[in-house]
């Protein structure tokens, strides 16, 4: 049992947190979200000359073989920083499908490009009925001669304007809920019949509805089992979801940090409002919401290896409930804990809080974790 | 980064499992299961099967009967030691007053009182609150008068818990009247069959009678009884709390708990179904799962913190154990009375030795809620832990 880095570890969360001290402050991000796309093509291309864009991928696929744990590193600095810049859409999503069962001519293609910086990628699954469940596609993918036509709607496709290539759920059989009969497919976002309508976010990243009107692809589009794939599809988001817990961290932390400086500062009937009991016990449930927050992305992250998909997912899900209220709670107390200023566009804490609320509902919410906690039987089994 | 268990701690939490499994009287560990109250007997008769076997007192210094185990392997011992579930060591001789005196009292005493104090051969309670002096504990009034070679004890001390069984009390007494708060006290030993030394029962909530008051009335007390220096006793009580919070999460125990909550809930109906099956009581059980886990986690990262940098000081993070273990405890006592609904209201109060016919397992889920509302009350209220937190961690 063992809480620390190591030497790797540290030296990367040092250059991480540096390259963004230096270039991610607040003033800063407001520039590059107001870039084409709503994030910097400079900083891309600075996290690729780092390295991160190429980290949970092996040597021989020109990447640098980290693990789990590396990426919390990355995602706790960039929710740390509120980094606008597709990292969770390129990296951890569609690089996640591509590392867990590319081809080699996937790979070839797709993981170069990636690396360098140059394209980028998103995961186009949610539809209109879906909600949470990954199992539920009505998108269609249509065998048609040695390829597949994919027809179909996703929706709040993150960063899917940008993107280069999508990773599309379809359904190669079966109904729309049924487990079996799902694909991923990748496809290129200027393929004839994709039509891309994107959008700001409310916590100033950008995502996509996209349309699929008779989009056709080869076989070799398909990653994994086109009828079997939604297995894959689990663990992928899985690991989106393990990269979310530890964003979601790095935010809190940041935002328990700014408010505590805040009522320090602030002063009213003659003393810093930080002396009042009421607001210190406040500051220290937050405290408390936070650890209890990163323990559980610390174990999800561990989890993610985990060879059980039950217990991977059990332990993932409750993970999720954990940041999904903690976040919550922080979020809403921060802005509580500043007063007025913490209402403004212009105060950064407001901007915490709604990273945070969009990563409670991402990939399932409190509630839907919960109850796939209670339905997997809970996680004290018998001794 | 590694959560896991090595190998050799794997084996170690083998061994003590199958430790408590073989040598734990079955009746006692029953005792537990159904909520009834441990007798002194029962308690006496484990302390000393852990003792001999080397384990009366494992986290004490080898020197004073200590097992040198790190502090995941004492991790460990506690969370399978409440797991069994099997009684825990009683703490105000094991935790309390033993630290104290092999850390700041003299050869003499450390020879006479820890070896007594491992086997259980005294019991041991605690004069530290007094009707006046709760969270603000340093306004305590209980003096201790030097005459020649006796203090003169006058006061009082409450919610002194099982001072009906107690050998020894080690009370804060006010030493110097003039100093300031905090200065001014002692740490002193006294005998409880002392003259002047009176205990009345109080009644708690639950029907129970586990803490009392204790009346001190020109109690003579030899200054041999004296630990560490006169008028240096709050530094000792601070350190004695200190080490009280560490151990205050009780992960193995609320995982038993959790355990029991499911076994009753599979067998209790609701209708045509049994409780576990109310898709709404099940959330809530998942829900309290969750929160454990994770208290689960921060306690092991509280741990490895203390195994990298020795004990030392205690870690304010511990805060967040004893507030978020108190209310998990207190929660799972909810959920328990929620499974027994209605068959929880028969009211048959079990005392000391056990006895009441009328007693069952569903007799002592009530009190069992209602006893545990004292646990984020004492040991430092979870208010004072946010304290602790706000100023030591947050820097407010």
């Amino acid at each position: 049992m063992d809480f620390d880095l190591s030497e790797e570890q540290r030296l990367l969360k040092d250059s991480v947190d540096g390259l963004l001290g230096d270039s991610y402050d607040f003033e800063q991000r407001k520039k590059y979200g107001a870039e084409k796309g709503g994030w910097s093509k400079s900083v891309w291309s600075k996290f690729a000359e780092q390295g991160l864009l190429g980290l949970p991928f092996s040597e021989s696929d020109g990447g640098f073989g980290a693990g789990a744990v590396e990426t919390m590193i990355v995602m706790e600095a960039l929710g740390k920083a509120l980094v606008l810049e597709p990292y969770l859409a390129t990296v951890v999503l569609g690089g996640g499908f591509l590392r867990h069962c590319g081809s080699a001519a996937q790979k070839a293609e797709h993981l170069p490009s990636l690396i360098d910086g140059s394209k980028t990628l998103a995961f186009a699954q949610l539809e209109k009925n879906s909600r949470y469940d990954l199992a539920d596609v009505s998108t269609t993918a249509k065998k048609s001669g040695a390829g597949f036509v994919i027809d179909g709607e996703k929706f709040v496709v993150l960063h899917g304007d940008t993107a280069d290539t999508l990773v599309v759920t379809a359904r190669t059989g079966g109904g729309q809920r049924d487990r079996a009969g799902i694909g991923a497919f990748l496809v290129p976002a200027n393929a004839k019949g994709v039509t891309v309508k994107g959008y700001p976010t409310q916590d100033g990243l950008r995502a996509a509805d996209i349309t699929f009107n008779g989009v056709e692809v080869g076989a070799d589009a398909a990653l994994g089992d086109p009828a079997n794939a939604l297995p894959l599809i689990e663990q992928v988001v899985d690991d989106a979801r393990i990269a979310l817990c530890a964003e979601a961290v790095g935010a809190m932390e940041e935002s328990l940090k700014t408010t505590v400086e805040y009522i320090k500062t602030r002063n009213q009937f003659g003393v810093a409002i930080g002396t009042f009991q009421a607001l210190q016990h406040r500051g220290s449930d937050m405290f408390v919401a936070l650890e209890q927050a990163r323990s559980m992305s610390y174990f999800a992250t561990m989890a993610g290896t985990f060879d059980d998909a039950r217990e991977r997912a059990t332990a993932v899900a409750a993970a999720k409930v954990q940041i999904g209220r903690s976040a919550r709670f922080v979020g809403q107390q921060a802005i509580q804990l500043h007063g007025g200023v913490g209402m403004t566009m212009e105060f950064k804490i407001g901007h915490y809080f709604k990273r945070l609320t969009m990563i409670e509902s991402a990939f399932g919410d409190a509630d839907y974790h919960l109850r796939r906690v209670s339905d997997l039987g809970g996680l004290v089994g018998d001794q | 980064m590694d959560l896991s268990f090595s190998k050799e701690e794997l084996a170690f939490r083998d061994e003590v499992r199958s430790f408590f499994r073989d040598n734990l009287p079955p009746a006692i560990r029953e005792k537990i299961v159904e909520g009834h109250h441990v007798s002194k007997e029962d308690l006496v008769t484990w302390s000393r099967i852990l003792n001999k076997k080397g384990w009366g007192v494992p986290h004490w210094p080898v020197a004073h009967g200590g097992t040198g185990w790190s502090p995941v392997q004492q991790y460990i011992f506690l969370e399978e030691l409440q797991a069994t579930p099997a009684p825990s060591p009683l703490a105000f001789g094991v935790n309390m007053v033993g630290p104290v005196i092999y850390t700041f009292g003299n050869e003499e005493q450390k020879k006479y009182y820890l070896p007594r104090i491992a086997n259980l051969d005294d019991w041991w309670c605690q004069g530290f609150s007094e009707p006046g002096s709760g969270s603000d504990l340093a306004s305590l009034k209980t003096s201790a008068k030097r005459k020649g070679d006796v203090y003169v004890i006058n006061g009082q001390k409450t919610w002194t818990t099982l001072a009906q069984y107690a050998d020894w009390i080690f009370c804060l007494c006010r030493t110097d009247p003039s100093a300031k708060k905090q200065s001014g006290i002692s740490f002193i030993l006294v005998d409880m069959k002392s003259r002047g030394i009176t205990v009345r029962p109080i009644q708690t909530i639950d029907g129970g009678r586990e803490v009392n008051e204790v009346f001190f009335d020109d109690v003579e007390v030899p200054v041999t009884n004296l630990v560490g220096e006169e008028n240096k006793g709050w530094d000792y009580a601070k350190f004695l709390l200190g080490n009280e919070r560490t151990n205050i999460a009780r992960v193995g125990m609320s995982k038993e708990r959790i355990r029991r909550i499911k076994e009753l809930a599979s067998q209790v109906m609701a209708g045509d179904r049994p409780v576990i099956e109310d898709p709404r009581f099940r959330e809530r059980l998942a829900a309290t799962e969750i929160e454990l886990k994770a208290l689960e986690l921060t306690q092991m990262r509280v741990v490895a913190n203390e195994s990298k940098n020795g004990k030392g000081k205690p870690d304010p993070a511990s805060s967040i154990l004893k507030i978020k273990g108190s209310e998990i405890q207190q929660t799972i006592t909810e959920l328990l009375l929620d499974v027994i609904g209605p068959f929880g209201a028969p009211y048959a109060p079990e005392q000391d030795d056990g006895g009441n016919e009328l007693a069952d397992w569903t007799t002592t889920i009530a009190p069992g809620y209602f006893n545990y509302r004292k646990v984020s009350i004492y040991g430092g209220s979870n208010e004072i832990q946010r304290n602790i937190i706000a100023k030591a961690v947050l820097g407010l």
